[in-house]
């Protein structure tokens, strides 16, 4: 790790003004990713802008049309919510998953989408449900947000401040766990929203992204049995030392109609 | 009466007092008024020509002490990492021992290989100036893998080592073996990979040394399993000053699994800077450079043949092995996957004739050297799966065939056709109760209940047994052994009765304090809590070999045994004089010396304090004090044993492999304390397991770069894929221990990947799948249930 200096804004736009004027600065939430990062020196911002300290932004609050969740809800709170396990079970369970006991109670939701990372848990979750991204200018769309391994739409001086959650009919998501990592290998959210089935994945290659496969099979019907031994082509599919391009389109179809079953439930 | 905590007790370890409450002395902990901080710069390539260093930039960023490179220790004169063993090939030709530099010397041979050492005022300033050590490389072609290094127009890792060939060596009578096999009526072969393990001790490596010039003495604390040797070697091999003006100590040790059993060339470079720059200096690797510098395990490429007649009886056993040695050869190297290694294919069977053929083989990744079973795990693993192989092809049950050839408990002590005699052992003790325990009756309905929830459940059995008890001096130097292995204890008896034991083993998780302190405890009839272990430090312990290879109970446990009974020879003298008796009439039990058939008697604490306060004492023939030392060197290694039946259940639409329930039986001989002895098997057990299961370091075939390098890769074995495990003794005593122990260390790492595979393969045999290579991860297995259906899917169609 290299030295940085180290600021706690008091507020939304405080943290804001420090990212456009200090330059090479860095804002960090729980730091699951960026902290390793920094340890390896693979990145070196001359700052980091603490978040932690920002009021208001660990909420988790019920609106009519679902939830809307503070930027620094730990994924240990979404996953112990009564709130969330009454609206929306299916994304309790999935931050119940997420990494290990350490990382949950570190690790914050804003910080997770933010970061993008092909293989996170709640890109699937925030794009199947269509959840809208707040942030501190504007709110952008699930569908808008996710551009690819690790870039999203956020702009440069720009900050998640939360995440809203439409309330889906049902929900449910499964994945294969990376033994190591504890990263999805696969894993796949299914949703039936008022806008209709939607279906998203993480881990199959460069971020997450909906399948539209899964979800005209699940809307004919839906149930696992429609999924199951539904093939996605293996080209669209990343291989690497942990599982070969087969195997994850494999695990997609399994990894569906698990989902499905979670819904059921 | 004194309370004695002896053999067969299992009090609470004492060690863990200060473990649990964070007052252990750990090397990286430790600090120095005026320490500077040393930072390792480290090869980018696995092959590449030295072909300059320039540190100008490093030297002059700020704090910067020192660059050290290998320049400096040619000019130096110092030498280079010495081998401990010296195997032969065939037909007499001895392996070929390139010298392994302690800093880079002409040409780098593995990611990881040490270029420069950079020494400075702070971590971050030695961290800064490393990355402008500008080291100019020509890259050459890389060879990670055994089969690849040793065929025609591979790179070539040294000029005078043709064909990447350190060793062709072999074991065993090869014409008694091919007449064997030219009467057999069935042979089984089995082709599999050992695949390469990283130890990954919870504490990373680390070294603190300092020089005082007004005595000469170096003083090196480092993370180390025996650090008299790493003193002997160092000074006299590389560094080449007076063993006596080194003090090396290994306080606590985070772990080490065999990791920290090497000299290592970070320990002589510290040690040699330390007066160089005349300021202690300490370095900590980190785990990434853990990863990339701490000696590896295994990766051995096998051909296997079981010839049997057709009752299935073993007729002879020939395997073809190339061990992988990575770039150098480090301080055990070229003896684990030879000695430790070919001797132990016989298993608990009486196959008569064996032939085995190891080539040790060079290659751009990091050496190899001892893991936890060190050789023997690999030989557990070939004998083990063979056999389940054969039972397949000859239809014959694969517990039945076992029984056919194993060696009956009547026939110990029994000798193998491949070295070893195994002293005692109860091979078809430990699997009739591991049956038993393991509701073996019960499976055919678990695994008809996993078939009904679509899932495929297997029951896998290994009947191993190991070597260790690491060795007997004589023996192992026929073998190419260049030091000695015996053990020291002194057993020093204080005035007041207490006792300090000084050893030259090394606990770094094994519960010696404990342990040995229950051996005093039993043997002097005095409380546990009267005796102290001191270990790891050559200021104060005689000598010592260190702490691997299952060793310390073994055979430091037996030079405390030998010390104890000085002690009481000399309590018996006291005691006689004392009591005006005849010395042969003097009985000693549970602490209390007597006169045969009267009630006059001395305790031990009254003859601890005549021995010192020595009025009414027999000076002319006695010596006033109460210590004694012993030096115990074994007359055979120890062999400990047992069958452990693992069972699995698979889910093929993931590959999913989850070990439902885990049986091990060990005969380890006399226990001592029976709840380190569990410890232990967990703890081996579920290493066993991260090698079946999980763990493999893969490195990409054309760079050489190791691609599991870090936690996020690289998985070892976690608490959610611990089964619950039914771990036992069914002991019978070693006969030529003076306790009958056996050693219990390193058992769980070598009985258990086998009867994981095989509990695997069996959960997938209705596919006809007869083996899996390890690591059985999801995808591994979704892959061979591919290539087991698929075919038979197109013919259907």
């Amino acid at each position: 790790m290299r030295d940085f200096a180290y600021h706690q804004p008091a507020t939304v736009p405080d943290a804001v003004a420090l990212l456009g004027s200090v330059s090479e600065s860095r804002p960090i939430a729980g730091g699951m990713t960026l902290l390793p990062t920094l340890k390896n020196r693979l990145a070196s911002p001359s700052a980091l802008i603490d978040l932690a300290g920002l009021p208001g932004l660990q909420s988790i609050e019920e609106r009519s049309f679902g939830l809307a969740i503070g930027a620094l809800a730990r994924h240990a709170d979404v996953a112990r919510s009564r709130l969330v396990a009454t609206r929306i079970p299916a994304l309790a369970r999935l931050a119940g998953s997420i990494g290990d006991p350490a990382v949950r109670h570190r690790g914050t939701i804003g910080g997770s989408l933010a970061n993008n990372d092909p293989a996170a848990d709640y890109p699937a979750a925030a794009l199947a449900l269509g959840a809208r991204i707040v942030t501190n200018r504007r709110e952008i769309p699930a569908d808008d947000f996710f551009l690819g391994l690790f870039e999203t739409a956020l702009g440069p001086d720009e900050l998640i401040t939360g995440v809203v959650f439409p309330a889906p009919k049902r929900a449910g998501y499964a994945k294969l766990r990376n033994p190591a990592s504890r990263y999805a290998v696969v894993g796949v959210f299914v949703a039936e929203t008022a806008n209709g089935i939607r279906v998203a994945m993480t881990g199959a290659g460069n971020g997450v992204v909906r399948v539209p496969e899964f979800e005209q099979a699940l809307a004919t019907s839906f149930a696992p049995e429609a999924v199951a031994h539904l093939r996605l082509a293996p080209d669209d599919f990343a291989s690497d030392m942990h599982a070969e391009a087969a195997y994850r389109a494999h695990l997609a179809s399994v990894m569906a109609a698990r989902a499905v079953a979670d819904a059921l439930a | 009466m004194a309370t004695i905590t002896g053999v067969g007790a299992a009090p609470l370890r004492k060690e863990d007092l200060r473990f649990l409450t964070g007052r252990g002395q750990y090397v990286a902990d430790m600090k120095r008024l005026d320490m500077a901080i040393g930072v390792f710069v480290r090869s980018p390539h696995a092959h590449a020509v030295l072909k300059g260093i320039d540190a100008s930039a490093a030297l002059q960023a700020p704090g910067v002490l020192a660059v050290l490179t290998g320049q400096d220790v040619a000019a130096d004169g110092l030498g280079s990492l010495p081998c401990g063993w010296a195997i032969t090939g065939k037909d007499g030709v001895p392996m070929k021992e390139p010298s392994f530099p302690i800093l880079a010397q002409g040409k780098v041979r593995f990611v990881g290989d040490m270029v420069a050492f950079v020494i400075a005022e702070s971590i971050e300033q030695a961290r800064a100036a490393a990355e402008l050590v500008i080291v100019d490389y020509e890259e050459l072609p890389a060879v990670v893998g055994v089969l690849e290094a040793v065929s025609d127009g591979a790179p070539q890792l040294y000029d005078d080592v043709p064909g990447n060939l350190c060793c062709d060596w072999a074991l065993g009578d090869e014409a008694a073996t091919d007449a064997a096999f030219a009467k057999a009526a069935h042979v089984a072969r089995l082709s599999l990979i050992n695949n390469r393990l990283i130890g990954n001790p919870m504490e990373p490596r680390a070294a603190l040394a300092e020089y005082n010039p007004g005595n000469g003495h170096y003083t090196l604390f480092t993370t180390s399993q025996f650090p008299h040797v790493v003193r002997w070697l160092m000074s006299a091999l590389v560094l080449k000053i007076p063993e006596q003006k080194v003090r090396v100590v290994a306080p606590d040790v985070g772990g080490g699994f065999g990791v920290k059993q090497f000299l290592y060339g970070e320990e002589a470079v510290i040690t040699w800077a330390a007066k160089k720059v005349g300021v202690p200096v300490k370095w900590v690797s980190d785990r990434a450079e853990g990863f990339m510098s701490d000696r590896q395990g295994r990766d051995h490429v096998t051909e296997a043949e079981l010839a049997l007649d057709e009752n299935g009886k073993f007729l002879g056993f020939r395997v073809h092995t190339l061990a992988n040695m990575g770039g150098y050869l480090s301080t055990f190297g070229p003896n684990i996957p030879t000695n430790l290694y070919a001797p132990l294919l016989g298993g608990v069977y009486t196959t008569p004739a064996i032939y085995c053929n190891v080539k040790v083989v060079f290659t751009n990744t990091v050496p190899v050297d001892a893991y936890r079973g060190a050789g023997r795990p690999e030989a557990t693993f070939v004998v083990e799966r063979i056999v389940d192989v054969a039972a397949a092809d000859m239809g014959i049950d694969r517990v039945e065939l076992r029984r056919r050839n194993m060696i009956p408990k009547e026939a110990y002590p029994y000798q193998t056709p491949v070295l070893v005699e195994y002293d005692s052992g109860d091979p078809v003790g430990c699997l009739d109760r591991a049956e038993t325990v393991a509701d073996v009756a019960g499976f055919a309905s678990r695994k008809a209940a996993s078939r009904a929830a679509g899932r495929f459940r297997g029951l896998g059995y290994s009947t191993y047994v190991e070597a260790c008890g690491l060795a007997p001096s004589r023996f192992a130097g026929r073998l190419g052994a260049r030091g000695g292995l015996y053990e020291s204890a002194t057993l020093r008896v204080h005035p007041t009765g207490q006792v300090t034991v000084l050893i030259g083993t090394h606990n770094h998780g094994q519960g010696h304090e404990t342990t040995f302190a229950q051996i005093v405890s039993e043997r002097l009839g005095i409380p546990f809590e009267n005796v102290d272990i001191v270990f790891g430090d050559t200021d104060k312990v005689q000598f010592g070999m260190g702490t691997y290879g299952s060793r310390s109970l073994v055979v430091g446990g037996s030079a405390l045994n030998k010390a104890s009974d000085k002690v009481i020879a000399k309590g018996r003298k006291i005691a006689a004089h004392l009591l005006e008796a005849g010395e042969q009439d003097i009985e000693f039990e549970a602490g209390v010396f007597s006169v045969a058939g009267t009630d006059r008697t001395k305790s031990f604490v009254e003859i601890a304090l005549a021995a010192y306060v020595p009025h009414n004492y027999p000076l002319e023939v006695l010596e006033p004090g109460l210590e004694e030392q012993a030096y115990y060197d074994p007359i055979n290694f120890t062999y400990p044993g047992g069958a452990h039946i693992c069972e699995v259940e698979i889910d093929p639409d993931t590959g999913v492999v989850r070990i439902e329930r885990y049986t091990g039986v060990d005969d380890v001989g006399t226990v001592i304390n029976p709840m380190i002895v569990e410890g232990q098997l967990h703890g081996g057990i579920v290493q066993g397991i991260g090698q079946a299961l999980c763990e493999a370091a893969i490195y990409d075939d054309q760079s050489g770069q190791l691609l599991s390098g870090s936690f996020m890769d690289y998985c070892m074995p976690r608490a959610d894929m611990s089964p619950h495990m039914d771990v036992s003794t069914h002991s019978t005593p070693c006969t030529h221990t003076p306790l009958g122990v056996k050693g219990c260390g390193e058992v769980g790492t070598i009985g258990s990947p086998a009867a994981v595979i095989n509990a695997v393969v069996d959960a997938l045999s209705h596919l006809g799948v007869t083996h899996v290579d390890m690591p059985a991860t999801p995808n591994r297995i979704w892959r061979v249930i591919q290539n087991a259906t698929l075919p038979r899917a197109l013919a259907a169609e």
